[in-house]
């Protein structure tokens, strides 16, 4: 399976040359940039690790600085999935205004339905990391034309 | 004490308190000079007289018959501050080339029921709409003052919470309607809704005549439903929702039905519009309490909105149903199959979205309208939409929306989570090529068989449904109107 959290995981993933359009976009609005890193994407862990702080006006024109960073990250967790994140602090805004996987483990993890049967028929469902052995073929579901 | 009479038959001004018919502009109705209060709440009305009917003595019936008249004069009104309670119609214009005319009406706050759409609209739209001296009304926008904005609890997550729970920023958000919309038993139901949101999408939805009905009752279409989600997230690491239609009716079902929804973990649920406009208070009450996002299906409401003498405007529903609570509402789509003036639609979505929104008679906002701070609805554009519109939707709609492609994801060729792919396809193509700076709506096409080069899901969508428009002309437009090629 694919993780497909992130505004562009249904691309091809993006180039270096894509991922600094998409700074440059962010730097233009005025929003700050950020990274973070996991090794459980679980869909309900709001808490990726922080790479550093926030980073507030930059230029469009250093846009460099942001993909330097990316790459500092990328070279640290080379096993983890790491996203870049535009802020933006505008009022009644004030949330994440983009975000998008930069760099993916080498093999995806993977989760298995926890199903627990209660009376009436009433499943209760968890979603847990699938520990097996990647590719055994443990997993039934591809999510379409993702891959 | 009776009031004194001039004689019947006599043409002499009658006096303002004798008994009998005085016209309402004469009993203060209308007041020319009349400065609204930042508290006032003003209304905008399209007013049709009946030939012969003055209009200025139109506009004045209206103020007077959503307030304080009655047909005839009552001595019991000086047993009160009469004019602090009389809505005054400040400003008639007429509308060029037309038997219309816009009256602005303002009314002090005083008149009004904290917290209650119900009091609201029944003095608003109580009685007047039936009122023989006029041959059509429309209530065509309200400004609500803060004052009163306060009063109510408005989106119970709204937007921005929306997006954090769902960690899914910077794209429109992608939905389907379950078809066919009714037969369908329960497990096929679910079948549709894992496969489409396994596909790529982030929503499924129940139509609003989804009920609970005899080929499919609403706990065994839950039930299979959540199944369905589960393994959707568990395939694509992503929250997935699917709303929960809990319309019954009786308040007590629709409590017990939003409580199994969240029992089984789902994040949202849905109601009509038919329920009515206390039902949802109390829905956006519970949904609040309950953590859960509250999608709102606007049904019944062309027969009041659409035709332009008469009835309700969309905004001022739209404005409503903010105060009111909900979180998701259907608002057009401009490109599909139902009623959307592009102009008109930009002005609902603002409404929805903004928190300032200035008066702009080119997009149907006749007053200054400040939220206060009250979160945005997230717009849900539904009906006869599909893939290859993505340029046309995002340059219409922008990012806050819900697109909810039913047909156009249930009816792919090679299957619905191939439908579903070739939506979410579209949709980030879309947005990185706008974030790159190309003119994506010139260039939209274009874009498209690109990114389709690289997804046969894409490909098929654009073969099948290139051709699919619905030019029609519209019925709910603006007055003025908005030179073609200005976009937003």
């Amino acid at each position: 399976m694919k993780v497909t959290q992130g505004t562009f995981s249904f691309l091809p993933d993006l180039t270096d040359e894509e991922i600094d359009a998409q700074i440059r976009y962010s730097l233009r609005h005025g929003w700050a940039m950020s990274i973070e890193y996991t090794d459980d994407p679980h869909p309900r862990n709001s808490y990726w690790e922080l790479w550093g702080l926030p980073v507030f006006d930059t230029k469009e024109e250093d846009s460099e600085i942001i993909l330097r960073e990316v790459r500092a990250a990328r070279e640290a967790f080379p096993e983890h999935y790491i996203k870049l994140i535009a802020y933006d602090p505008t009022y009644t805004r004030q949330t994440t205004a983009l975000a998008f996987i930069v760099n993916r483990p080498s093999v995806e993890k993977r989760f298995i339905l926890d199903r627990t049967q209660g009376p009436g028929r009433v499943n209760r469902f968890r979603l847990v990391p699938d520990d097996r052995t990647p590719g055994s073929g443990a997993s039934a579901s591809s999510n379409g034309g993702a891959g | 004490m009776s009031p004194t009479s001039k004689g019947s038959g006599s043409l002499e001004k009658k006096d303002r308190w004798s008994a009998g018919v005085t016209p309402y502009a004469e009993m203060g109705y209308y007041d020319a000079d009349y400065v609204p209060k930042d508290t006032d709440i003003l209304c905008a009305f399209r007013i049709v007289p009946q030939p012969g009917v003055d209009h200025i003595e139109a506009a004045a019936a209206v103020a007077g018959e959503s307030s304080t008249a009655t047909w005839t004069v009552v001595w019991t009104d000086r047993l009160t501050d009469h004019k602090h309670y009389q809505a005054k119609a400040y400003r008639v214009d007429p509308v060029p080339g037309t038997d219309q005319y816009i009256a602005r009406i303002a009314y002090d706050i005083d008149l009004f029921e904290e917290g209650s759409i119900a009091n609201l609209t029944s003095s608003i739209i109580g009685n007047v709409f039936g009122f023989k001296a006029l041959k059509s009304l429309r209530l065509e926008d309200m400004r609500i003052p803060p004052h009163y904005i306060k009063t109510f609890q408005g989106p119970a997550h709204g937007i921005v919470m929306e997006r954090e729970m769902l960690d899914k920023y910077g794209r429109p958000l992608l939905g389907a309607t379950v078809k066919p919309k009714l037969g369908l038993s329960a497990k096929n139901y679910g079948r549709v809704v894992y496969e489409a949101l396994r596909g790529g999408l982030d929503f499924t939805k129940d139509d609003e005549n989804i009920n609970s009905q005899p080929f499919m009752r609403w706990h065994d279409r839950f039930s299979y439903v959540m199944e369905a989600v589960s393994r959707a997230e568990a395939a694509s690491g992503e929250v997935k929702g699917s709303y929960m239609n809990v319309t019954a009716g009786t308040m007590e079902e629709m409590y017990e039905r939003a409580e199994y929804a969240k029992e089984l973990g789902s994040i949202i649920i849905m109601i009509d519009l038919t329920v009515g406009y206390t039902a949802m208070q109390s829905m956006a009450k519970w949904a609040r309490a309950n953590g859960m996002i509250l999608h709102l299906h606007r049904a019944g409401h062309g027969t009041y909105t659409r035709q332009k003498t008469h009835g309700v405007s969309f905004r001022v529903i739209a404005k409503w149903c903010r105060m009111i609570g909900v979180d998701h509402i259907h608002a057009g789509t401009v490109v599909g199959k139902l009623e959307g003036d592009p102009s008109t639609t930009k002005g609902f979505y603002d409404i929805l979205r903004l928190n300032d929104i200035p008066e702009d008679p080119r997009y149907g906002v006749f007053f200054d309208q400040n939220w206060a701070s009250m979160p945005g609805v997230m717009p849900v554009a539904s009906g006869g939409i599909h893939a290859g519109q993505m340029h046309q939707l995002l340059h219409y709609l922008g990012e806050d929306v819900v697109l909810q492609f039913g047909g156009g994801t249930i009816g792919h060729p090679m299957g619905i989570a191939a439908g579903a792919t070739a939506n979410r396809v579209a949709v980030e193509a879309m947005i990185q090529a706008r974030n790159e700076g190309k003119d994506y709506f010139q260039e939209g096409p274009d874009i498209l068989e690109k990114a389709a080069k690289g997804c046969p899901e894409l490909d098929a969508a654009l073969q099948v449904w290139k051709d699919i428009t619905f030019d029609f002309e519209s019925t709910d437009t603006p007055d003025v109107a908005l030179v073609p090629s200005i976009g937003y």
